[in-house]
């Protein structure tokens, strides 16, 4: 590892000076960052530790949650008005990683966390072109099956590897930033960028932004909303496809409904789409159907991973249909 | 500041590289807490840092300033061992024993979660007290691995002694 220097800021100010100098990084749980730093993937010279700031969830005026950059994934997935208003979140979350690493995260930590695609962790090996802008990318022609089928590029096909992210991605989650440029809030869809040329750059933040917060407007129906992980092993392994949905019915007709996709993209992936197929339909399983086939219409398949288009549809109906029915579709 | 190691106060590690694990095994001579893969994918390495299981390779010592952190060798009343050490050597929850004192130290983690009503990716409810069924037990332990596959005896003993108390 890199020698760096550690600071531990004591408030918010002192945090965005620290972080603002060149070379820092923001540490959170160091669930993410001090692995990369081993493997020299990122070599900060200095890492100013924000997992200390006040971390709090606190109800907004609204009905909404604020929710500190700082908190733990493991107490936001507790907090009783996540567990009730916002099961998706709750559920999302406690999908991820072990119970270990969901203690230490953070939530702003979540958020930033890179790619596990293992060509982008095989420095000594493998050509990557977020690692290692303009060197190739061996995932194209390589093994696959957990890669990208939407919003890919020619440069890189890894996925966004969080399950937390594709929850708020659902909920409409606005992102609180401070940082050189000032304060400002931008919506969470916003935040994570495609990889177009440019696959080194995962967020739209400026260097010494700094994530503080992430605010959960109220959602009327999101008491009826559920998350569901696919993997190769029951637990503790990254999606092969997930799916956040909420939904509320109109008598028998979809009134009003929430999806995104997890596994499946460069970015947490909001199924707009897929949610304007069903509005207003009936909650059937042709219609769930129907909506993924569109969600997906542009999907590009790779090598390892054309199931990953049926798989998502798969798990749409599943989820939509205990959603909407009690039974999976 | 300091660190507070099994109750006693130790200095951190002068260079921030140096991993909570590395400090307890080379710096305070715990050997103890074991190095497994060394990047969270094991579990080996589980540690108590104020009553919440973490993963001392993923964690750099200088972050734990302040903390109390409890580690295998932290655990004995003496000579008397604790009660998950003592149902790990009646129900054969080890047979190496290297993944052992992170299987137990996340297992009092386990139990301190499902007390406060922590919910698991299986919860049915969530408003609900959590039940430790065996299903429940192995996705929350699912963490710590066991190469040498006694997984089931594991299981057999944290549900003996750690079950019984939640349920209490």
């Amino acid at each position: 590892m890199t020698p760096f220097d550690y600071a531990r800021p004591t408030d918010l100010a002192e945090a965005l000076r620290m972080g603002a100098a060149a070379g820092a990084a923001y540490l959170g749980g160091g669930t993410n960052i001090v692995d990369l730093m081993r493997e020299r993937l990122a070599q900060p010279s200095a890492l100013v530790d924000v997992s200390t700031l006040p971390a709090t969830i606190a109800e907004t005026d609204g009905g909404g949650l604020m929710i500190g950059a700082a908190v733990r994934n493991t107490a936001l997935a507790e907090h009783p008005v996540v567990r009730s208003r916002y099961p998706v979140l709750a559920r999302a979350i406690l999908a991820g990683a072990s119970a270990q690493i969901r203690n230490m995260a953070t939530v702003g930590g979540n958020v930033l966390q890179r790619t596990r695609c293992t060509y982008f962790y095989d420095a000594e090996g493998s050509s990557c072109n977020k690692r290692a802008p303009g060197q190739g990318c061996d995932a194209v022609g390589g093994f696959n099956r957990i890669h990208a089928v939407l919003g890919t590029s020619d440069a890189c096909v890894a996925t966004h590897p969080s399950d937390m992210c594709v929850a708020l991605a659902a909920l409409d989650a606005i992102v609180h930033i401070d940082g050189p440029l000032g304060q400002r809030t931008m919506p969470f869809g916003d935040l994570h960028r495609l990889p177009g040329d440019q696959p080194d750059r995962d967020t739209v933040l400026a260097p010494g932004d700094l994530i503080v917060a992430i605010e959960l407007p109220p959602l009327r129906f999101g008491a009826s909303s559920t998350y569901r992980k696919v993997r190769d092993r029951a637990s503790y392994a990254f999606a092969l496809i997930s799916v956040a949905a909420a939904v509320e019915m109109d008598g028998d007709r979809i009134g009003d409904v929430r999806i995104a996709f997890g596994g499946v993209a460069p970015k947490p992936w909001r199924a707009l789409t897929a949610e304007a197929a069903l509005r207003g339909g009936p909650a059937t399983a042709q219609a769930f159907r129907d909506a993924a086939a569109a969600e997906f219409a542009d999907a590009r398949v790779l090598r390892d991973n054309s199931f990953k288009p049926v798989l998502a549809s798969r798990t749409l109906a599943a989820v939509l249909g205990t959603l909407t029915t009690g039974e999976a579709a | 500041m300091s660190l507070i190691v099994n109750g006693t106060e130790v200095a951190p590690p002068a260079d921030p590289r140096v991993s909570l694990l590395d400090h307890l095994r080379e710096g305070l001579h715990l050997p103890g807490t074991k190095k497994g893969c060394n990047q969270g994918a094991c579990g080996a390495c589980t540690v108590l840092v104020d009553g919440d299981r973490i993963l001392s390779c993923l964690a750099l010592a200088v972050q734990y300033d302040g903390r109390r952190i409890t580690t295998i060798e932290g655990l004995a009343d003496d000579d008397a061992l604790h009660p998950l050490q003592t149902a790990f050597i009646e129900h054969d929850g080890f047979q190496c024993g290297y993944c052992t004192p992170g299987q137990i130290c996340s297992a009092i983690g386990m139990a301190a979660e499902a007390r406060r009503g922590v919910p698991s990716v299986l919860t049915g409810d969530l408003s609900a007290d959590i039940t430790l069924t065996r299903e429940e037990i192995q996705e929350r332990m699912s963490g710590n691995l066991c190469r040498c596959g006694a997984h089931n005896g594991i299981i057999n003993a944290i549900r003996a002694t750690v079950a019984a108390e939640v349920a209490a």
